[in-house]
């Protein structure tokens, strides 16, 4: 398992920030100042409600949506290239390296094609012109998923949830990428086909030492898959931390609220819970100072005023909370 | 068996649809009881049958359904502490004086989107009040009063303000809050929940969880919850019921579920989920494949072809259920040979 | 990977058969869907037979369907005429059959042509939003709020009388309906995710719109084009009738039921009005369940 800090750096984003226009000249700030490091070999989770900012960080990274400002630095061979300032015939080599896997598999195919016609496609544009060579890096896909070719022949609506959340990890995967950023791969699977994604997901990863970014709602999934986790509140990162620590000794207390609020399907384990009043404010409104002070029970003055920056308290272990200000651990 | 600790008894149940000339089983022989001030959980995942299970029960099925039971007897406790037997089953109409009498009065529901059960035209005050005027006949003044009873217990913020806001001024959760307050207005004795934070935030699903368990200790309101999370089971319900493909596959108190689950679906469903606090390096549980497509079912049992331990015996006739200890069932033909063994 | 590339090797793949037996159930399939629908059946013949009639008929007539002949005039249907005559006394069977050319023609080509123009502009509009997207409706708008009839008789009066012309104003003045729907079509699949993918394979734009959106908007693009095949048909027979449309010699079904204009022709003369009317009605019906059954050809659900 990759420690964090020793990797090399696949992603350096830099305050990224991405805006969009509101109604009455306002502006939704998505993702505000995000700064993050992503090392090759490992799952970078993204954790946080909707509205947080989660999804549109992952097709910020990707390119998707274009940024207000900052930069995301992408590890082009030893170089490090700004994703943002790209021009056109490196945006194409660029989506070569990075694919995404997203969360609809039921609209993620195209429902008027074959699925043969939809995994032809992008290897075209890819510049593979020859069919047999193409053939082979599909059925090579394909065999990582454990879909046989010859289904490639039906139309998407024959495939169960299932297996097109497989189909779609194929495609994304049949033009060798380094990087699969999941945007919530499994929450729109039933309970007993999200083992079999994730696992796949799993080998997959060991198998050609991809690098994941896995964004989701659902902190237990998240924690199964992840190296590291991201927690974002409102377009801001909160927590940054090992899986293990961040599960141990969760610091921030949105982290802390975020995982006593999932049950756990044990009827023994009484969780003492800690339940958060309120709701998610409008990002339009976001609150002044701490975008979590109205909802946190420690808020303090200097909360309300001024906005925490993310600052390392332990090794590799980073929180925006001004109760870790002085000494690192206490509460 | 003592009935004044059973709220809801349904044996047999079963639903058909008739679509294209052809009756396709969705729900068949489901028999359970609700206990009075305790919380069943209905778990499965969809298409399995639960909530057309309870909709059955509610009779809120279209034209093309058919459903048959040996019993669906609803139990109302009288003020003199006597009982009072509604068999719905037996209700001539859908919509009858009777079902009308116990929908929405003594049994009520809260449906998965919170967003599609208001409707957006009216002020939400108004909504709520309008199924307590309808039943309880009590001035409008009254009414009001309730309704701010209620929306300050559900913890709406702002009640008197907010009881005149639209439904699209509120967020998710609230709606669902609003949904609750119009479900338990004319204090029932049993609620419904469909999947009632699905369409939810978790720590929003926390809240909603706590509001629902505070109403069954407070006001002893009997709950069956339809959901597909294990982990919301085992916080809730001190009854489970498992479904699969339309049977109940594996049926006994909480304890007996999560402690010695016998159906390999059961073992399957819990093995199959990350949980909090697990390692990464453990692999979880598959169930191979995906659920069948109800109108092409073979004889045995249903899960047979997704199961790690299916034999020939599996694959034909009717599989019996077994009583594995007091009020675990499991509709499994291993359970029956464990038992001869040991 | 060394397992893969085995298997790779050992023909991977999918198997000459399995394409071939999987092709041959899918037409059958569809096939079967669309002979299911027997209203498309039955307007898919009838789009047939008179197209073919209006084009080979003809050919084994006696008459012309210019050949004056006063004497014989206002002859109602009978077994030298089957449709009559009208009252400078030309068979109005021949004339019906070679004026069904001339509106088909008319009818069909415009609304391929606006159809093309409609989707183009809509998809343009739809894919790319923004300013190119407002200037688009707005063009809509302005063409839309001005009396189509008036337009296309300036445009007459403008480039001038005859076929082409005809086509090319008909064309001109009646994209706008198909490129708001397309623009709003557009709009809505523009969301789906399997969009977004394609973006993410570095797909160009106008392959993302015509390879990936459009045959996701395919029918009410061909509802619409079915759907105004009669407004040209029956624009040319108002304009004809103004004397501003296809030139006098030239017989459509508009311009012979234009001989009919008068309360006393209408009563008199029912058959020089009324058969090129059915005809008409029926062609039109009849092109309207082909789209349907068309529709059901090109979907794979």
């Amino acid at each position: 398992m990759n420690n964090g800090n020793k990797g090399e750096v696949v992603f350096d984003i830099r305050n990224l920030c991405t805006w969009f226009p509101a109604k009455k000249g306002n502006v939704v700030k998505a993702v505000d100042d995000v700064s993050l490091k992503v090392y090759r070999g490992e799952t970078l989770g993204i954790v946080g409600e909707s509205g947080c900012g989660k999804s549109t960080l992952g097709k910020s990274v990707m390119h998707l949506e274009k940024p207000a400002k900052g930069q995301v630095l992408y590890n082009y061979d030893g170089e490090m290239k700004d994703v943002t300032k790209l021009n056109k015939k490196e945006l194409f080599e660029f989506r070569k390296k990075v694919q995404m896997v997203f969360q609809d598999p039921y609209s993620a195919l195209n429902p008027m094609k074959r699925v043969y016609t939809s995994f032809h496609e992008p290897l075209k544009i890819h510049g593979y012109k020859d069919q047999a060579e193409r053939e082979q890096m599909i059925a090579e896909a394909l065999e990582m998923v454990n879909i046989q070719p010859d289904y490639m022949l039906r139309y998407p609506h024959e495939f169960s949830g299932g297996q097109r959340q497989r189909l779609c990890i194929a495609r994304a995967l049949e033009i060798k990428p380094d990087v699969l950023i999941c945007d919530e791969p499994v929450s729109a699977l039933d309970v007993s086909i999200q083992a079999q994604v994730l696992n796949l997901m799993k080998s997959i990863q060991k198998k050609l030492n991809l690098t994941y970014l896995f964004i989701a709602h659902d902190l237990s999934v998240v924690q199964y898959m992840s190296d590291r986790i991201v927690v974002m509140y409102l377009g801001k990162v909160v927590e940054v931390a090992d899986c293990r620590e961040l599960y141990d000794s969760p610091k921030h207390p949105y982290t802390r609220a975020l995982l006593t609020a999932i049950p756990v399907p044990d009827i023994h384990r009484k969780q003492k819970r800690e339940i958060l009043e309120g709701e998610v404010p409008s990002p339009i409104n976001r609150p002044a100072g701490c975008a979590f002070h109205t909802r946190c029970r420690h808020c303090m003055e200097e909360c309300r005023m001024k906005e925490p920056e993310l600052h390392e308290v332990k090794d590799g272990h980073y929180v925006a909370c001004h109760l870790y200000r002085d000494e690192a651990g206490k509460i | 068996m003592s009935e004044k600790n059973v709220i809801l008894k349904v044996r047999n149940l079963s639903t058909s649809f008739v679509s294209d000339g052809r009756e396709v089983r969705i729900v068949k022989n489901v028999s359970f009881d609700v206990k009075r001030g305790k919380t069943l959980a209905i778990v499965g995942e969809s298409g399995c049958g639960k909530s057309v299970t309870m909709n059955s029960i509610l009779r809120l099925l279209g034209r093309n359904a058919k459903v048959t039971a040996d019993k669906i007897d609803f139990y109302e406790k009288m003020p003199d502490g006597d009982m009072k037997i509604h068999h719905i089953n037996e209700f001539k109409k859908p919509n009858g004086k009777e079902m009308n009498f116990l929908r929405g009065q003594k049994i009520s529901m809260v449906f998965q989107d919170p967003m599609s059960s208001l409707d957006p035209v009216y002020r939400v005050g108004d909504q709520v009040m309008e199924g307590l005027r309808e039943h309880c006949k009590i001035s409008k003044k009254e009414a009001r009063e309730r309704t701010l009873e209620i929306f300050k217990k559900l913890g709406i913020p702002d009640p008197e303000k907010r009881m005149n806001c639209y439904p699209y001024e509120f967020s998710g959760g609230m709606k669902q809050r609003v949904v609750i307050a119009i479900a338990i207005i004319c204090n029932p004795d049993l609620i419904i929940c469909d999947e009632p934070t699905t369409a939810l935030d978790v720590t929003i699903q926390a809240q909603i969880m706590d509001i629902l368990q505070d109403l069954q200790d407070t006001l002893g309101i009997s709950i069956v919850m339809i959901t597909h999370n294990m982990g919301l089971v085992a916080q809730m319900a001190s009854e489970v019921c498992v479904m699969y493909m339309g049977r109940i596959v594996e049926k006994g108190a909480a304890e007996d579920i999560f402690d010695h689950p016998c159906h390999p679906y059961t073992q399957a469903l819990l093995k199959s989920v990350p949980v909090l606090g697990m390692s990464g390096e453990k692999e979880l549980a598959t169930i191979p494949g995906a659920t069948p497509n109800p109108a092409e079912l073979k004889d045995g049992c249903e899960f047979a072809d997704r199961c790690s331990y299916c034999t020939e015996a599996c694959r034909s006739g009717e599989i019996p259920v077994y009583e594995i200890s007091a009020g675990h069932t499991v509709r499994c033909i291993r359970a029956g040979q464990q038992e001869v063994t040991s | 990977m060394a397992n893969n590339m085995g298997m790779a090797a050992g023909g991977a793949g999918i198997s000459k058969e399995a394409r071939q037996t999987r092709s041959r159930e899918m037409m059958r399939r569809r096939i079967r869907k669309f002979m299911n629908n027997k209203l498309s059946v039955i307007g898919t013949v009838f789009t047939v037979l008179i197209v073919l009639c209006c084009f080979v008929l003809p050919m084994f007539s006696q008459y012309t369907y210019n050949e004056v002949d006063i004497a014989a005039g206002a002859v109602p249907p009978c077994a030298d005429h089957i449709f009559g005559t009208d009252r400078l006394g030309r068979d109005l069977f021949v004339r019906c059959m070679v004026g069904g050319r001339y509106s088909i023609y008319i009818g069909v080509i415009s609304a391929l042509t606006s159809t093309v123009l409609g989707v183009a502009l809509g998809a343009i509009a739809g894919y790319f939003g923004g300013k190119i997207d407002s200037l688009i409706i707005r063009l809509t708008e302005i063409f839309q709020s001005f009396p189509q009839m008036v337009l296309v008789m300036i445009m007459v009066a403008v480039i001038g009388r005859g076929m082409g012309n005809l086509l090319i104003i008909f064309t001109v003045t009646g994209w706008m309906q198909t490129a708001r729907l397309v623009r709003n079509e557009f709009l809505a699949v523009k969301g789906e995710t399997f969009v977004k993918a394609s973006e993410a394979f570095g797909m160009p734009k106008w392959k993302i719109m015509v390879k990936e959106i459009i045959p996701n908007i395919l029918t009410p693009i061909i509802v619409s084009a079915t759907a105004v095949i009669p407004g040209y048909i029956l624009s040319e027979a108002s304009l004809s009738f103004l004397g501003v449309g296809v030139s006098d010699s030239t017989p459509t079904w508009g311009s012979i039921m234009n001989s009919a204009t008068s309360l006393g022709a209408i009563t008199n003369y029912w058959w020089m009005w009324l058969i090129p009317a059915a005809l008409l009605t029926l062609f039109v019906l009849s092109v309207n369940f082909f789209g349907d059954g068309l529709r059901d050809l090109l979907d794979p659900r």
